[in-house]
């Protein structure tokens, strides 16, 4: 199919004379998706190195419920969104409906519950292996938590990326809460949809490999982030 | 010290994320698909810009979620093309006032194989009889939008009730105007799609306009202020200044100004006085 040659060259050629537009729809994929798994990092994480060491009645439920809402559809977040801060909704006075914030906090909502529930797969994993070593130096929760957070930093970061990859390629929530307003609101995704509905098929999917080519950049960036140490050796 | 780091540089993203948003004359349109995805806003926008300094944010989805939207007071002017549904609009006190603005008009597009044999036809309501009949695939909005109230109108008129071949040749994809002839063109099946879409739409294959020319299938515009009665949010005089500029004699030439390769998409009709 020749759409493809088409969006290849169509890609190369918007990421080398850009323009300020996809600069700006890049630029405000960016700032969303990882505004928002910043957030949902810093509720997650906690949330789930707690339910990793923690034993309580009920634990089992939360953990159902923890893994269920890995699925929630963006669509539902992004209609829940809505009521609540469109004008007539109890949070319409903020004015945040169809502005990027509204976006960050969809995204977070989506993307929460997966932080927490892989990470505390992870973190309960790890407690395992060091849990006599901890009671042995009779650490206090909070400490046990913290020490578990460090120690898992690098699979953790795994973890945060799933989130971003998550946030960034979503576009059902983004639509509904960010309206997909020029020059305001408008993403990769819901420019991709865009086009998509306007027919232009060879530029869709051109942003759409761009979209690729940046989710490469940023897990390349993370990689190269990475201690030396921690890469597997190569015999 | 981290944590603190960590929590300054969330608090950043999201100060910078919310200040973009922060513009005191601007309002907010909840709009039909067609007169965004055509590029109308991209021409017109601009021009009123320019003149009062008010910058239009448009969200752009089907006519029943748009005056839907409007309802819940998140839209300060409403463009959508369903009248009787603008006019409860308005009667049910929602909008100000409501004006014919543009008119365009639908037309059924279908493939060259023309398997229901109706391209040439102009009587809208006996094409849609006689794609009933062969039992040709006939892709429907089926989202409440002004292209489907319309359609449904002419099916109601051709004696039809296409709901008894729903999944079978009438097929409800339940999206958007764009969306949907990418549906309708991907199976064969005929569309009606309003003719400022069709234009602008870059996917178009072997499709071609079938049926066109029924006075039946005249598409008119509207424009209405929402009313802040309702929405005491709502800025008003802004989106006076916006309906009234698209009304004026400056706005409707914009409006025939607008073409694509040579063919005028829209044509200005608002009641001058």
């Amino acid at each position: 199919m020749h759409t493809f040659t088409e969006a290849f060259s169509l890609a190369l050629a918007l990421i080398l004379t850009g323009g300020s537009d996809l600069y700006q729809i890049v630029g405000l994929s960016l700032q969303v998706s990882l505004g928002a798994t910043l957030v949902a990092c810093a509720l997650g994480l906690p949330l789930g190195a707690l339910v990793a060491i923690a034993r309580f009645r009920g634990r089992n439920l939360l953990l159902i419920v923890m893994n269920a809402l890995m699925g929630l559809p963006p669509v539902v977040v992004g209609l829940l969104v809505y009521l609540q801060l469109s004008r007539s909704g109890p949070l319409g006075f903020l004015g945040l409906l169809y502005t990027p914030t509204a976006m960050v906090i969809a995204q977070t909502i989506l993307i929460t519950p997966i932080i927490a529930a892989l990470s505390r797969q992870v973190l309960e994993d790890l407690h395992g292996e060091y849990a006599e070593q901890f009671r042995s130096l009779c650490l206090r929760p909070a400490q046990v938590m913290g020490a578990l957070l460090w120690d898992g930093r690098h699979a953790l970061l795994t973890v945060g990326l799933a989130g971003f990859g998550r946030a960034v390629a979503e576009v059902g929530a983004v639509m509904i809460v960010g309206g997909n307003i020029d020059h305001l609101t408008r993403v990769m995704t819901t420019a991709i949809a865009l086009e998509t509905s306007k027919g232009d098929l060879p530029l869709a999917l051109a942003l759409g490999l761009v979209l690729l080519g940046l989710a490469l950049v940023i897990n390349g960036a993370v990689q190269a982030l990475r201690p030396a140490a921690q890469r597997p050796v190569h015999v | 010290m981290l944590t603190s780091r960590f929590l300054t540089s969330s608090a950043l993203v999201l100060g910078l994320t919310g200040g973009a948003m922060a513009q005191d004359t601007s309002i907010l349109v909840q709009s039909t698909t067609s007169t965004a995805n055509s590029g109308l806003y991209d021409h017109l926008l601009p021009l009123f810009t320019e003149k009062t300094g008010i910058q239009v944010n448009v969200v752009a989805v089907g006519t029943g979620q748009a005056i839907q939207n409007a309802q819940n007071c998140d839209a300060d002017v409403l463009l959508v093309h369903a009248k009787p549904a603008e006019e409860k609009f308005v009667a049910e006190g929602y909008g100000t006032q409501r004006t014919d603005l543009m008119y365009n008009d639908f037309v059924v597009v279908g493939p060259e194989a023309d398997p229901a044999g109706v391209t040439g036809m102009t009587d809208a309501e006996a094409a849609l009889a006689k794609i009933a009949e062969a039992g040709a695939l006939f892709a429907s909005r089926g989202d409440d939008s002004g292209t489907h109230k319309k359609e449904l109108a002419l099916w109601q008129a051709a004696g039809v009730d296409p709901a008894t071949g729903s999944g079978d040749w009438y097929r409800e994809t339940g999206s958007g105007m764009g969306a949907t002839l990418n549906a309708g063109i991907g199976m064969g099946g005929y569309v009606l799609t309003d003719r400022a879409t069709w234009i602008s739409f870059d996917n178009k294959q072997d499709y071609t306009i079938a049926v066109e020319g029924d006075t039946d299938m005249f598409n008119q515009y509207g424009v209405i202020p929402v009313n802040p009665e309702k929405c005491p949010e709502v800025k008003i005089e802004a989106a006076q200044d916006f309906a009234d500029w698209l009304v004026s004699a400056e706005g409707q030439a914009a409006i025939a100004d607008y073409t694509i390769d040579g063919q005028q998409l829209f044509f200005p009709n608002a009641p001058q006085s």
